[in-house]
């Protein structure tokens, strides 16, 4: 069965060349995505069942043996992680295909759209499948490569500025990655990951942890830990809804998960854990504080994204089995529920013409299903018993308990005061846009002062509060968008008569394929709480088969390495 | 192994002066910069690997071969490094479209509460009136930042 190992990544390039070829044929475009994305769940799924069955599945491409040939490694962690990024995807698919129907969709970077957006999930695919390094830098550059073309989507003026920074971090990211490289070449004569397990050991201590701590800076960029995290809040929320909603869900997470490949193929027991401790704590705090001075729903999610992520490495840091299964849980559950936090934001924007925290209101009263559809998830992401988030956040304390020490118990006070504030910050978006009743209609001159506007016609008194970036509106050549965020926005508008009491008017009716891959997405992230405890089976069995190493090297190497 | 001092004399120049360009607001000495660390990247993984004849069989004797796995390595990463160049050169000639010039700006979000942490230490004014005016200038900026750039710096002035 190991000819399913690369499917995750063939399919959707396949995918991406035959949109690519249908670039006059939109119905056939969505066709081909969405089987190429349904094929690449079926394919997930079964791997996870093959590697929970019977270990690591590999695969030689080329018949050329491992250390010359490149190598696909599926294990339970890669097989689980492809499931959920997998089931993700095709959500998120769906919900851009309906944002593109209700938009009418015609021009350019719609023809772009599809096949960048299969790109980035064959990347993601090639990166957890990956067998060694460099295969690794090529998953992570494909997922890149794909995703600047989607930040910079319609290569609006605040789009190339947000994506400038995104692009340059990235960028400087890569070169590191290709200089580690080349010194763990230099150093051990192989980049195959079994391998390497064993001659890293070998090494002198010193060669050792600055290979270590390179390999660790450069997935901290992309994991966005930290000190190296300054990037992601600037440059995602500018994004198209399902763009942000899938970078939020996969992109940090490739970097978590090439973490947690470091720290236990590579460097087992490593001197990092308690560097990593002290990361994890304040990526987690500072994190959640950046969030708490948000007013725009989108940057505050983007702020709760990095703040999360120090859970993740928190699990990682401890180094035990416990701490490692609920690493994996807490990705799988933060994987689906940052992403269907971002397309809800979606359609809030949609219903209720802004992401800005000042401007929304009463949204409960207005749209009562989309207030469901926030409500679940951003209970799970703060932690709130029964939900996925709070088990996931259980098992970590209850590994940092186990463990004990100043750290551990420093970090367990640090996650539960992360929670707390995240619950704040969450509650503050319900109390803010959905619960109080409609803010006053605002003078136009304080929202745009360039164009006052007679605030007796209701369509011009929107246009101010939405036409923020007249350019777009200069440029007709851009109202060809795919994802139109700026064009689409004069049509659903918050304040329909101003001076009257205002009710959002907005788009009253959001489109059924937009909601329902949503809701799709809220259910699975329900299913986690169901299935938390299958689920917790599969991570610990993922988390004792990385620390033992033995079946992953056997698996390359069957008859034992050299 | 043995190391090629020229080769990383080489290495540590472009690294330095790659460095020194990367720091640079404008995106096309980023671009730069971007081309030379790249550069001597692909030289250090170059120089990771064997140095010897061609490895090909029948060419040269197995022992004398140069290390091939590098240099196909390194072919990989040119590749990478070609295509991702060209998406920064079209950014920075998109950029320069919009603005006239292709410089890195701050985040628009970052300035406006970085005014508003600067206006609430030194002023104890209404709350409501002072998110007001912050929006005001966001709005501003975001329509045309050179012009409010102008506004934030001397955001006592619009208060």
């Amino acid at each position: 069965m190991t000819y399913l190992v690369p499917l995750p990544v063939v399919v959707p390039l396949l995918g991406a060349a035959l949109t690519l070829g249908l670039a006059r044929h939109p119905g056939w475009r969505r066709t081909v995505s969405t089987v190429a994305l349904t094929l690449n769940v079926v394919v997930a799924g079964m791997l996870l069942a093959l590697t929970t069955a019977g270990g690591p599945l590999v695969v030689n491409i080329g018949g050329w043996p491992p250390p010359l040939g490149i190598v696909l490694v599926a294990d339970q962690l890669s097989a689980l992680l492809l499931v959920v990024s997998a089931a993700v995807t095709l959500c998120v698919l769906m919900y851009s295909i309906g944002e593109g129907r209700a938009d009418g969709e015609s021009g350019t970077p719609l023809t772009i759209y599809h096949p960048t957006y299969l790109v980035l999930t064959a990347g993601v695919a090639n990166a957890f499948l990956a067998g060694d390094l460099f295969n690794l830098f090529v998953g992570f550059e494909l997922l890149l490569a794909a995703s600047y073309v989607l930040l910079t989507l319609g290569a609006t003026r605040n789009r190339i500025r947000a994506g400038t920074t995104y692009v340059v971090v990235s960028l400087q990211a890569s070169i590191l990655f290709l200089v580690s490289i080349g010194l763990v070449y230099a150093s051990t004569g192989t980049l195959n990951m079994a391998q390497l397990a064993g001659r890293l050991d070998a090494l002198p201590d010193n060669i050792r942890l600055l290979l270590h701590l390179m390999l660790l800076l450069v997935f901290g960029i992309k994991a966005a830990m930290f000190p190296l995290s300054a990037w992601l809040p600037d440059s995602y929320p500018t994004a198209p809804a399902p763009v942000t909603a899938v970078f939020a869900g996969l992109l940090t997470k490739v970097g978590v998960y090439a973490i947690i490949r470091t720290e236990t193929l590579l460097f087992p027991g490593g001197r990092l854990g308690n560097m990593l401790m002290v990361v994890a704590l304040l990526t987690m705090i500072v994190g959640i504080l950046g969030a708490i001075a948000q007013a725009d729903i989108k940057r505050l999610l983007s702020f709760t994204l990095v703040s999360h992520i120090g859970f993740m490495v928190f699990g990682v840091a401890l180094g035990t089995a416990a701490g490692l299964s609920g690493a994996i849980f807490y990705v799988a559950h933060h994987i689906t529920v940052q992403t269907t936090l971002f397309l809800v934001t979606g359609l809030i924007e949609r219903r209720g013409g802004s992401t800005s925290m000042d401007r929304l209101g009463a949204l409960a009263r207005f749209a009562p299903l989309l207030a469901i559809l926030f409500f679940v998830p951003a209970l799970s992401l703060a932690g709130i018993p029964p939900l996925s988030g709070f088990l996931g956040k259980l098992g970590l304390m209850q590994a940092g308990v186990a463990v004990g020490g100043t750290l551990p118990w420093a970090l367990v006070a640090g996650s539960v005061l992360t929670s707390l504030l995240t619950l704040y910050a969450i509650m503050r978006v319900w109390n803010l846009a959905f619960w109080r009743p409609l803010p006053p209609v605002r003078p136009a001159h304080l929202v745009h002062s360039a164009q006052p506007v007679p605030s007796a016609q209701p369509v011009q008194s929107a246009q101010p509060v939405l036409s923020a970036q007249p350019v777009h509106s200069a440029h007709p050549v851009h109202s060809a968008q795919p994802v139109r965020r700026e064009t689409r926005i004069p049509t659903s508008v918050l304040v329909g008569d101003a001076g009257a009491a205002g009710r959002p008017i907005g788009m009253p009716h959001l489109p059924a394929l937009m909601v329902w891959p949503t809701a799709a997405l809220v259910v699975i992230g329900v299913a986690l709480t169901i299935l938390a405890g299958p689920l917790f089976d599969v991570s610990s069995a993922a988390a004792d088969e990385l620390l033992q190493r033995v079946p992953y090297v056997e698996a390359v190497y069957p008859g034992g390495v050299e | 192994m043995d190391v090629d001092l020229i080769l990383m004399i080489i290495i540590a120049v472009l690294f330095a002066c790659g460095v020194a360009l990367v720091l640079e607001r404008s995106l096309t000495r980023v671009v730069l910069g971007f081309l030379m660390l790249g550069n001597g990247a692909n030289l250090l993984i170059l120089s990771a690997g064997r140095p010897g004849g061609p490895p090909i069989v029948g060419v040269s004797a197995a022992e004398d071969m140069s290390d091939p796995l590098a240099q196909a390595m390194v072919l990989t990463a040119i590749v990478i490094t070609l295509g991702v160049s060209a998406f920064l050169v079209a950014m920075a000639y998109r950029s320069w479209q919009y603005a006239g010039n292709d410089e890195v700006r701050d985040d628009i979000e970052d300035r406006r509460i970085m005014t508003r942490a600067a206006r609430d230490l030194t002023t104890e004014g209404s709350d409501a009136e002072a998110s007001d005016t912050d929006d005001q200038i966001a709005r501003a900026a975001l329509a045309d930042p050179a012009a409010a750039g102008l506004h934030i710096d001397d955001g006592g002035a619009v208060r």
